[in-house]
């Protein structure tokens, strides 16, 4: 998921599909937010050990995501509850619901995600 | 009833004179089989502890949390209205068995027809030299745990003498309360009795991860002292260990003296027969005092069985006989998930799974289930315990314990013991669960006392309450239902080990690291119990915590101003008006608490919006104190009696930024037409002529509940002390988002009026409120001013503005928020006059 190669120039990522949506510190810790990239909506999250991103509309009621509490690799929709796990995108309890999970890629302080698919 | 006429049987009015000597478990627990059966005996029960029967089982409670006031057997009440007489603080003398009399330490006759003794027991104390030193204590009465908790809290290093349930479950406290403690055992491993080897070799090393160290195979020969008091522990191998504190926990010695002096035949225990009967024809025993087929029992579960018997044998019922208990035993620490039934040693199925430490283990014996242990995962031991009473026949005893590891309250025969504490079996709680309409754990506990002991079977009782009612059951019974802890469970670690922040609980007990959900109500849980004083971690908080609004379906945030007790100004309408044009704002709509809400603000324009209305947050987002609700009241109504707009706007500002378990709405009114509603809020004042009303529990929501009147008194300011005492009554004791309506049904409104006003706790309470709210944060919305994280109101996409710096806490402000008239200055000017209560600092609280 997360490139291996440690000195990859800005360049390179963004050449490589990569987006820069802002510092390490711009996510307090088991929190989210959100970012646009592409006209796409992402929500980003600070966790214990690293960072993940996912699309930030709920598949249910299009809650946002990036408001959720953050447990367990999980993030759980303000709005009715739907957990979603932030590894695989999916669902808990809801066979078939799930959104699409992007990389994260931390670059010093700085914090890129490519959209799936963009590689 | 008497098959036979028994010839010193009736007194002369008919009734038989029954004495109890005993206030222990055995003693109540005889006492309510006896009154189960015949509703006329006269019943007197002496109890020498000062203090109403209480349940020693869990009296390792009293070293984490709590006081033997929590642990009482039964209200006070009760042995007046089951009509047995209760003498406390008083001792049995002497016994005539022939003369069927008894004398008290106050001299005080008693007459009886039948004795039954339950004396129980006191720690074995070996003769080691120096264990009459200070610092040497048992672990039995509560005095001695305010001596083993002043010791530990001071930090001074403890030695626990013996490694058996007891010593384990005081060793567990004493770490609990940050202390060094070692716990010394005479064997080569714990709990010797009702553990095999392998079993005990894994609770060895779970009992050091809760800090306490283990000694095995020290025999102490000596206990070192300095001026009369205890310095330390010499073994007979030459090595020491250093200790201000030593518990001894090596076993129990049977109460015997007063069978002794009166001629009984007395062994290591007072020598019972098959009925329970001593030798003396009327005179009966049970409990840790009673000798059976050589046996003393030490654990609570053989007490139930021995009562029952027992009862039936002194009114002469039928014919009963007790041949014997099988011994089970459960730990109660948590984290140590630990159950013993019956024999330990032997062959049968043994599942071991050591990454999860788990040990599960049958034994058995020419085809039948004679034993169990079950260590890590304890699941079906209700089954198991059952199945080793009827001695059920095995074929599969690794399919049996495949089977007892899938039970589920569905599978438990009825005759299946639930709360060994108390002695209830499923069958019983299915009867009172069906015949009571009973519809949630608390309930069932209070009728039928499963669970009220040390509360380890109530998982399981609430699972039959599921299963007899089809799931239909209403209730907030665990705070963190991934792990089953309770809301008390954790308050105890939270106050037992000085837990500040929601990160420290999930350390600690590994409570919200699971699913997450429970962290909202351990943050609320957290800050309660530490005053505000806690280390508040935003992210265990819900959004509408962390922003201050309310989430509303498309993602944005409504802004309710305070305006307190509904009443507003010509001001705050022109800026409210002249905000809603400024932030297109969808709809505005007056709510039904005497407020205006904004709807439709966009997270990132929360804090302008604020600067703008420059008013106080009225919190309509949070779990929390919202809103009162007010009739204009004396000023211009005709009929009101009282100023209850003055007296709402009053309350309103004592309780403004206070966090509740659940939402709490309250409504002053000015007479008893109830324009404001009163009557169904959580908490409301009614003006009287002559003084207030003041009704808690109220509900006007999906159910329709009229408050209890929780009392009358003389003014306002009695009627305001009233309502705080209340609610910080609720604060401390509901569980998280359980309403008051809920609340009051579950406490009784007799046992919330006598905590409030008690004298002593209501003071206690109020006190505590005041220390809570000099430590809230009154105004949420001045975060706009001081985030508290970092793009607290903006994404990674959009930018928030933050206003100007805050004021230092103690500044001189001239305003405080609330202070409703008061003309705002431009957005973007750094000197509102709004003060900020820093949560450290309650100084500048207004």
């Amino acid at each position: 998921m997360i490139p291996t190669d440690i000195a990859l120039a800005a360049t390179d990522l963004a050449s490589a599909g990569w987006v820069k949506v802002g510092t390490v510190d711009d996510l307090p810790e088991l929190e989210g937010r959100r970012t646009t990239i592409e006209g796409r909506k992402v929500a980003v999250f600070r966790l214990l050990d690293g960072f993940a991103a996912i699309d930030a509309e709920c598949p249910h009621k299009r809650g946002p995501l990036q408001d959720g509490l953050v447990a367990d690799g999980c993030v759980t929709c303000p709005l009715h509850d739907r957990r979603i796990d932030l590894g695989t995108g999916e669902v808990m309890g809801h066979e078939g619901e799930s959104v699409s999970v992007h990389e994260v890629y931390v670059d010093g302080t700085d914090l890129w995600v490519r959209l799936v698919g963009a590689a | 009833m008497p098959a036979t006429p028994n010839p010193t049987g009736a007194s002369p009015s008919g009734a038989r004179k029954i004495l109890v000597v005993g206030g222990g478990i055995a003693a109540q627990s005889v006492v309510e089989a006896l009154r189960d059966r015949d509703a006329t005996a006269r019943i007197t029960m002496v109890c020498e502890e000062p203090r109403l029967p209480w349940d020693r089982v869990s009296l390792s409670h009293l070293l984490i949390d709590g006081s033997v006031d929590e642990l009482q057997l039964r209200p006070g009440t009760w042995y007046e209205d089951h009509g047995v007489e209760l003498l406390v603080g008083e001792r049995v003398t002497e016994l005539d068995p022939v003369g069927h009399t008894a004398r008290t330490s106050s001299g005080i006759e008693i007459a009886w027809d039948r004795c039954i003794l339950a004396t129980g027991s006191d720690a074995l104390m070996p003769p080691i030299p120096g264990i009459d030193q200070e610092g040497v204590v048992a672990f039995r009465s509560p005095e001695d745990c305010a001596t083993i908790q002043a010791s530990a809290d001071a930090g001074r290093p403890a030695a626990v003498i013996g490694g058996g349930l007891l010593g384990l479950e005081a060793a567990r406290g004493i770490a609990a309360r940050g202390a060094t403690v070692t716990v010394v055992h005479l064997m080569d491993r714990l709990m010797e009795r009702q553990l095999d080897a392998n079993a005990a070799a894994l609770l060895a090393p779970a009992m050091e991860e809760l800090g306490v160290e283990v000694l095995l195979e020290k025999s102490t020969t000596r206990m070192r002292g300095v001026d009369g008091h205890v310095t330390g522990l010499d073994f007979a191998d030459g090595t020491t260990l250093d200790a201000d504190l030593v518990v001894m926990a090596i076993g129990i010695k049977s109460r015997t003296d007063l069978a002794k002096a009166a001629g009984l035949e007395v062994g290591r225990g007072i020598v019972v027969d098959d009925r329970l009967q001593t030798s003396a024809p009327d005179v009966f025993a049970v409990g840790e005092c009673a000798e059976h087929r050589g046996m003393v029992y030490g654990i609570v579960a053989p007490i139930h069985d021995q009562t029952q018997v027992c009862a039936e044998a002194v009114l002469d019922g039928p014919e009963a006989a007790y041949t014997g208990s099988i011994l089970s035993a459960k730990l109660k620490i948590m984290g140590v998930d630990l159950v013993s039934i019956g024999a330990a040693e032997g062959s049968g199925a043994t599942v071991e799974d050591r990454e999860a430490r788990s040990y599960r283990k049958l034994v058995v014996q020419e085809g039948k289930l004679v034993g169990a242990v079950l260590m890590g995962d304890i699941k079906g031991h209700e089954l198991l315990l059952d199945k080793v009473r009827t001695g059920h026949e095995v074929d599969d005893a690794l399919a049996l314990l495949a089977e007892a590891s899938q039970a589920s309250a569905a599978d438990l025969p009825d005759t299946a013991q639930v709360c060994n504490c108390n002695g209830v079996c499923k069958g019983e709680i299915v009867q009172a669960i069906q015949d009571h309409d009973l519809g949630s754990t608390a309930e069932v506990v209070a009728r039928t006392r499963a669970g009220a002991g040390c509360g380890t079977c109530k998982p399981l009782v609430k699972e039959i309450l599921l299963d007899v009612r089809g799931g239909n059951v209403d209730e907030n019974t665990y705070l963190c239902a991934c792990l089953k802890q309770t809301r008390e469970d954790i308050a105890g670690q939270i106050r037992a080990q000085g837990l500040e922040s929601v990160s420290e609980v999930a350390a600690a007990c590994g409570t919200g690291r699971e699913c997450g959900g429970c962290n909202p109500g351990l943050a609320y849980l957290v800050s309660e119990i530490n005053g505000n004083r806690h280390r508040e971690e935003r992210h265990a908080r819900y959004i509408n915590d962390r922003v201050h609004g309310n989430i509303q379906k498309d993602g944005t945030f409504s802004v309710v101003p305070r305006m307190k007790g509904g009443k507003t100004t010509s001001d705050e309408l022109r800026r409210i008006a002249d905000a809603a044009d400024k932030y297109d704002i969808q709809t505005i709509k007056v709510t039904g608490g005497q407020r205006i809400d904004l709807l439709g603000v966009k997270k990132e324009d929360l804090p302008a919006i604020w600067e703008d209305l420059g008013m106080a947050s009225g919190m309509a987002y949070a779990k929390s104190v919202r809103t009162v609700k007010t009739c204009v009241g004396s000023d211009h109504c005709r009929f009101g009696l009282d100023d209850s707009m003055g007296t709402g706007i009053e309350i309103e500002g004592m309780l403004e930024g206070l966090y509740t378990p659940a939402k709490v709405k309250l409504g002053v009114t000015g007479c008893p037409r109830n324009c404001a509603e009163a009557y169904i809020k959580d908490i409301g004042l009614v003006a009287i002529e002559g003084g207030w009303e003041v009704y808690v529990g109220g509900a006007g929501g999906t159910e329709v509940r009229k408050g209890d009147l929780l009392c009358t008194v003389g003014d306002k300011d009695e009627a305001i002390a009233a309502s705080i005492t209340f609610l910080q009554y609720y604060r401390e004791t509901a569980e998280y988002k359980e309403r008051t309506y809920t609340y009051m049904e579950r406490m009784g409104l007799e046992a919330v009026q006598a905590v409030v006003f008690d004298e002593e706790r209501g003071a206690a309470l109020r006190e505590r409120f005041h220390l809570a709210q000099a430590a809230a944060i009154r105004d949420p919305w001045l975060e706009r001013r001081k985030p508290v994280v970092a793009n607290q109101f903006s994404e990674l996409d959009t930018e928030a503005p933050v206003f100007g710096f805050a004021p230092m806490a103690g500044d001189e402000a001239e305003a405080p928020a609330s202070s409703a008239a008061e003309p705002v200055l431009a957005a973007g000017s750094a000197t509102l006059a709004i003060t900020y209560s820093d949560p450290t600092d309650g100084s500048n609280d207004r």
